[in-house]
């Protein structure tokens, strides 16, 4: 499988405290990839400087090309969608303007994108007037996923998407994930606390701890491994 | 987890009072012009003046959306910007192709400032340094104006006939109207720039959520130059509006009470609306323009202290202003 993401020994520090001491870990193409570890072990980091948001060393390659300055906005260009912690909702903004934003780098009609969207989220339909910051915690990270979805994005970067939300809500976010990616092919990177949802759904894992890689390997092996077992599944 | 949202607040304490002071306010001015000619012209003469302040506001508003921070140079590259057009002027070209000609270099102008004054002091600094950049910016252009131009007071050809038209017993001077109509339309057609254009929503949406709109890929500091660009504009009009008017004229610091005033109808309006700055200038005008024409003891030098009066009771009553957003912080 060719790699679509590839970090090598990445660095990242938030001024004088480093955050991540040489990750290296591999995205490969159509899959799902689960970024696991305790609060402050360096998954949102990791999501940051793929995007260019935190300062880096070390090498990080996308679809085979090296990030260097780019930044965000020339990573959302690459067609990497970073659906960030707190979802990035625009409050203030309609549903509808949210939707538009995601595409709001591409030239010409975005209906055939917004009709996608509709038909896995209708109920987006009725309320596309509606103020974002109004809608439910569940609700506005599907709008953020349906942004993320307007991008085209060949990446998506999910950070935390079970974050505050009721166990089903959180099944339904994980149920749109894995169609996202075996119906359009969409490689997705997921950062979570939540283990059991994330390794049922990933091909793969990475297990994080204080800014390193500690562990990695297929889901499968990593539901079966002790120390994952008792540190992250909890039992 | 926390994070900090800006939601509407509707059922603010005293909520009621602010709007229902307007609404008086409005039937005041109506009903005191059906009843007297000489109350009508000067209400209109008021909103003229309200007008320019409402342009100047909005220009304070854009800026304070997107970078939280006062544009305190706002008045002075408004007077140079209105020195570029009397100059046009003088050159030869007639009133409108100056007028639009100036508005494209305000644009430009605006920019340039955000560029080479603002940028590079935000980008490592706080709120504060850009505030004292953006002081630094107005004593820098206040005093380009005086070098370039001198500091005598010139004579700006008005944009309108020194008609009036009359509508039965009520004389209106089109040099109001006018004013009133050119800086209300600046005002809706930048409205409708920012509610119905692709370029409008990445500016909102950089303006609200830096962060986020750059994930989406918008180019949040080249929206903030736009901004800068666009509020530059509108202080031109504003410029131009207040140079014809015979209680500023075009001079160096022909703007400095200009900006006080629509800083004042900016914080009624709650700093974060377009709307209510350009309520908050109008009520404004129209209210000093009455005191000052019927309360005899108010003179002009007292207009001042007037309008602060004003922005204090504003503030007591609401904090966040008119239309302004209370911050809540969701835990």
């Amino acid at each position: 499988m060719a790699a679509l993401l590839e970090l090598r020994e990445v660095d990242a520090r938030y001024g004088q405290v480093r955050a991540l001491h040489g990750v290296t870990l591999t995205v490969g193409e159509g899959e799902i990839v689960a970024l696991l570890g305790a609060n402050g072990a360096g998954k949102t980091t990791t999501l940051r400087a793929v995007s260019g948001m935190v300062k880096r060393e070390g090498s990080i390659a996308f679809s085979g090309r090296e990030l260097r300055h780019e930044g965000p906005e020339g990573a959302a260009r690459l067609g990497i969608a970073h659906v960030p912690e707190g979802r990035g909702t625009f409050s203030e903004l309609t549903v509808w303007e949210n939707l538009r934003l995601g595409a709001i780098i591409r030239r010409g009609s975005i209906n055939a994108d917004a009709k996608r969207v509709l038909a896995l989220f209708p109920w987006l339909e009725t309320r596309r007037n509606q103020q974002a910051g109004t809608l439910s915690g569940g609700e506005q990270q599907m709008l953020a996923l349906g942004r993320a979805m307007m991008q085209r994005p060949r990446l998506l970067m999910v950070d935390e998407p079970s974050l505050g939300l009721a166990p089903l809500v959180v099944a339904e976010i994980f149920r749109i994930l894995k169609e996202l990616n075996e119906r359009d092919g969409t490689t997705i990177l997921i950062v979570e606390q939540n283990a059991r949802n994330s390794l049922a759904a990933a091909n793969r894992a990475y297990v994080l701890e204080t800014g390193h890689v500690a562990y990695e390997g297929s889901s499968e092996s990593l539901m079966q491994h002790e120390a994952i077992r008792r540190s992250y599944l909890g039992y | 987890m926390q994070s900090i949202t800006t939601i509407r607040k509707p059922t603010t304490p005293g909520g009621w009072i602010i709007p229902g002071l307007l609404v008086g306010f409005a039937l005041f001015l109506l009903i005191g012009s059906l009843k007297s000619p000489l109350f009508a012209q000067q209400t209109v003469a008021g909103l003229a003046n309200g007008g320019i302040y409402a342009s100047l506001g909005v220009a304070l508003v854009l800026i304070y959306r997107a970078t939280q921070v006062i544009n305190f140079s706002q008045g002075a590259l408004a007077t140079f910007t209105t020195y570029i057009a009397w100059q046009l002027m003088q050159w030869g070209l007639s009133y409108w192709p100056a007028f639009v000609l100036t508005l494209g270099i305000a644009f430009a102008g605006g920019i340039l400032v955000e560029l080479i004054a603002i940028r590079p002091v935000e980008r490592r600094g706080n709120i504060l340094t850009v505030v004292i950049a953006s002081i630094g910016v107005l004593i820098l252009v206040e005093g380009a104006v005086g070098w370039i131009w001198g500091a005598e007071i010139r004579f700006m050809p008005p944009a309108f006939p020194a008609h009036t038209i009359h509508v039965g017993s009520v004389a209106f001077s089109v040099q109001d109207l006018g004013t009133i109509g050119v800086s209300i339309a600046s005002v809706l057609v930048l409205w409708a720039l920012f509610q119905f254009t692709k370029l409008g929503l990445a500016m909102r949406a950089a303006a609200l959520r830096p962060e986020a709109a750059r994930f989406v890929g918008v180019r949040v500091s080249w929206m903030l130059s736009l901004g800068w660009g666009l509020a530059a504009v509108l202080g031109a009009v504003a410029g131009m509006m207040a140079a014809a008017s015979p209680s500023v004229l075009l001079q160096p610091n022909m703007m400095d009470g200009v900006l006080i005033y629509a800083f004042a109808a900016a914080v009624v309006g709650g700093l974060e609306s377009p709307a209510g700055a350009v309520i908050g200038g109008l009520a404004i005008g129209a209210m000093l323009n009455l005191l000052g024409s019927y309360v005899s003891w108010v003179t002009p030098p007292l207009l001042l202290p007037a309008a602060f009066v004003v922005m204090l009771i504003v503030l007591l009553v609401k904090p966040s202003g008119l239309f302004g957003r209370t911050q809540v912080r969701r835990v």
